[in-house]
């Protein structure tokens, strides 16, 4: 890819030190019910922001906050990068977690691994998903504690901190994808004589998939 | 080359193998729900897109629709207004798009991942799609089915194919015989409490062995169904005569494609000597009814156990203490000692006709507990509910106490009515027992339906 494309990601940095943060914690299944694509951003971490139970015709603003929840603390209210343990977004296929975590501003997720449908999700909405160590990562939360801000180099996959830089594996083309913000769909259809080629062999062979 | 189930699927269905290891997957089936489709229909309006294969999709309302509908319920009595927009916008798409769609008050209504294979629309060999990550359930029928985002279902619809990566082979052998009141949830917790839920991350998993030879397509089902618990969009069991036999009576295939189709699917297996990318064995002898006692399902443990007690060297000590504090439960306590509140019966995991008649088993002639102030039994669609009525299932349910309701997806999740109050304890046959997954604040310890059955009837779990 041409190396010209600058992809740079810098902001408040903050970290929930859990395992296996699931969907339903990023987002509650109760805010699955709008048929819209934006707006979940009041509603990420649902239930570790607020301290009353939600739903979505409630305004978040009059709901009692759970001042302890780092992403209710000045200055990670304003975070763009979220820093977590392993198997982040397990459980449903919900792209509405992705939405909300897009919504609420963060650009980027670094942890040890990622629940499978959620790490393709966000490469369809824009949000840079990061797998590291746990070495790694700890470096990176060591200097989160001491600086809230970092800064993410996707064209050159580093973590970049104080006196240091934290390399990163990423598979080129997903990487492309973010940097060029490419729609998949227009992508596929540059192929649809081959997929046609494809689907009329297949009905051949294979007559009672019709 | 000897190839393992997952690699002759993926092969079957790959129309391009691009060069950066993605490959575009042509996919036979689409099934579509009301809460991950709108978002995406959308998406296909705007582009002035049209399904690519209308006839690969089939669609039904689940996640939303209330479970009790009597006679005369349509789409407007829906209480819940949002609950009915999703409903009603998922209507109007099919109908726009002439996509074929079950109704609330069809008999076909139901789960999708329980009406596929009810209705033969999950067949060997065929890749399957849903904006639902239990898509997993129909790798039982040694399909290439995964669970999807929305992106993904308008994507699928606009092209009939996904652009993925192929994953990694993971294999699981299960070792001897489990006594035959052990059921296969409680092998799949056991599978997860021993792995963890991220084992199969970036993987296919593949569950083999003789006890896999031994049970039901039901029972395969509820095992492919929770592979995504064990981190793995793919769940896969090799077509075998069991296969064959449940297919008999629900496909829908002319006699003059019948034997090349039945020829295909006897080819659905891993070759002998397939090398996977990891092989794993567990030994399933001597297992116990399992029950989850936190907040992720890998938390389970033996029904006779207790909670852990917690050693604050374990880097899971912080993840550990939460769920504890979250479920209202001391480190070490006794499961025996924890009384329950709610019953509930049903999901893509455990609703199916087999598992309603192992709970009617238990509870024929026996009394709810009186400190369960609620037990549910769900059918997971209308036909399994017509096949419990005509068995006279639905009165031994109701005489014991129960409630027997219309089908959905209930109380799995709390997007209807069926919900948990704050700190109710319930024992449930679903499959996730996340923070607030079945209600703000609600406490959920995932059982079989059998141990359910008997924690409905006792209010704690018996020794
Ligand atoms: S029953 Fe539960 S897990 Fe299954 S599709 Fe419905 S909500 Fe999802």
């Amino acid at each position: 890819m041409n190396k010209n494309y600058q992809h740079v990601i810098e902001g408040i940095s903050a970290e929930i030190a859990i395992d296996n943060i699931d969907t339903d914690q990023i987002i509650p299944t109760e805010y699955l019910k709008s048929i819209k694509k934006y707006g979940f951003g009041d509603f990420l971490f649902d239930g570790w922001r607020y301290k009353d139970e939600g739903n979505i015709q409630k305004d978040t603003s009059q709901r009692e906050q759970n001042e302890d929840f780092i992403l209710n603390i000045d200055p990670y209210k304003k975070s763009k990068i979220l820093v977590v343990g392993k198997n982040f977004g397990c459980g449903s296929s919900r792209e509405h977690a992705v939405w909300a975590l897009r919504d609420f501003g963060i650009e980027c997720i670094i942890a040890e691994s990622f629940g499978d449908i959620f790490y393709n999700n966000c490469f369809k909405n824009g949000i840079l998903p990061i797998q590291i160590s746990q070495d790694k990562k700890n470096h990176v939360s060591e200097h989160i504690k001491e600086n809230k801000n970092l800064r993410v180099d996707l064209t050159n996959q580093s973590i970049q901190l104080e006196s240091s830089e934290i390399q990163f594996e990423i598979e080129e083309s997903l990487k492309e994808r973010i940097i060029l913000g490419q729609d998949d769909i227009d992508i596929t259809l540059g192929y649809a004589n081959q997929i046609k080629q494809f689907e009329s062999n297949r009905f051949v062979s294979k007559p009672w998939l019709k | 080359m000897n190839k393992t189930l997952y690699d002759k699927l993926w092969d079957d269905h790959e129309v391009i193998n691009f060069d950066n290891d993605e490959s575009l997957i042509y996919i036979d089936r689409h099934f579509l729900h009301e809460v991950t489709s709108p978002q995406a229909f959308e998406g296909l309006k705007q582009k002035s897109l049209k399904p690519w294969r209308i006839k690969s999709n089939v669609a039904t309302p689940d996640h939303n629709v209330p479970t009790v509908r009597g006679n005369k319920f349509d789409t407007a009595s829906i209480e819940d207004e949002i609950s009915k927009i999703q409903v009603i916008e998922l209507e109007k798409n099919c109908s726009e798009f002439d996509i074929h769609f079950h109704d609330i008050n069809s008999n076909k209504q139901g789960i999708v991942h329980v009406i596929g294979p009810e209705n033969g629309y999950t067949l060997p060999g065929m890749s399957i799609v849903c904006g639902d990550s239990h898509t997993s359930t129909h790798g039982a029928f040694a399909t290439l089915a995964m669970g999807i985002g929305t992106s993904e279902v308008e994507h699928v619809l606009a092209t009939q194919c996904l652009r993925i990566k192929k994953l990694r082979n993971l294999g699981i052998k299960l070792i001897g015989l489990p006594d035959p009141s052990i059921t296969s949830k409680d092998v799949i917790l056991y599978i997860i409490r021993t792995l963890g839920t991220d084992i199969g991350n970036g993987h296919a998993i593949e569950f083999f062995g003789d006890y896999i030879k031994s049970i039901s397509m039901e029972a395969r089902m509820t095992i492919c169904n929770m592979s995504i618990e064990a981190g793995a969009k793919v769940g896969l069991i090799a077509y075998d005569s069991v296969t064959e036999k449940y297919l008999e009576e629900r496909m829908s295939i002319s006699n003059k494609d019948l034997q090349n189709a039945l020829d295909y699917w006897e080819t659905l297996k891993s070759d002998d000597g397939a090398s996977y990318d990891d092989l794993i064995e567990i030994d399933i002898s001597n297992l116990k009814p399992q029950i989850s006692w936190g907040t992720s399902p890998e938390m389970t443990t033996d029904f006779d156990s207790s909670v852990p007690i917690i050693d604050s060297a374990d880097p899971k000590n912080v993840t550990y203490k939460k769920a504890i504090d979250y479920m209202g439960l001391q480190e070490g306590q006794p499961i025996s000692s924890l009384s329950f509140d709610k019953v509930f019966i049903g999901s893509c995991t455990n609703s199916r006709i087999e598992d309603l008649r192992l709970v009617a088993g238990i509870v024929d002639g026996k009394k709810l507990s009186p400190n369960i102030k609620e037990a549910l039994v769900v059918p997971g669609s209308g036909m399994v509910k017509l096949q419990a009525q005509s068995e006279g299932l639905d009165k031994i349910f109701e005489n014991a106490g129960f409630q027997w309701r219309d089908p959905g997806c209930s109380m799995c999740l709390g997007m209807n009515p069926d919900r948990l109050s704050p700190e109710e304890r319930c024992a449930s046959t679903s499959n996730r027992n996340f923070e607030g997954r079945q209600g703000t604040r609600g406490r959920t310890h995932l059982v079989s339906p059998l141990l359910a059955a008997k924690i409905a009837i006792h209010g704690s779990v018996p020794n």
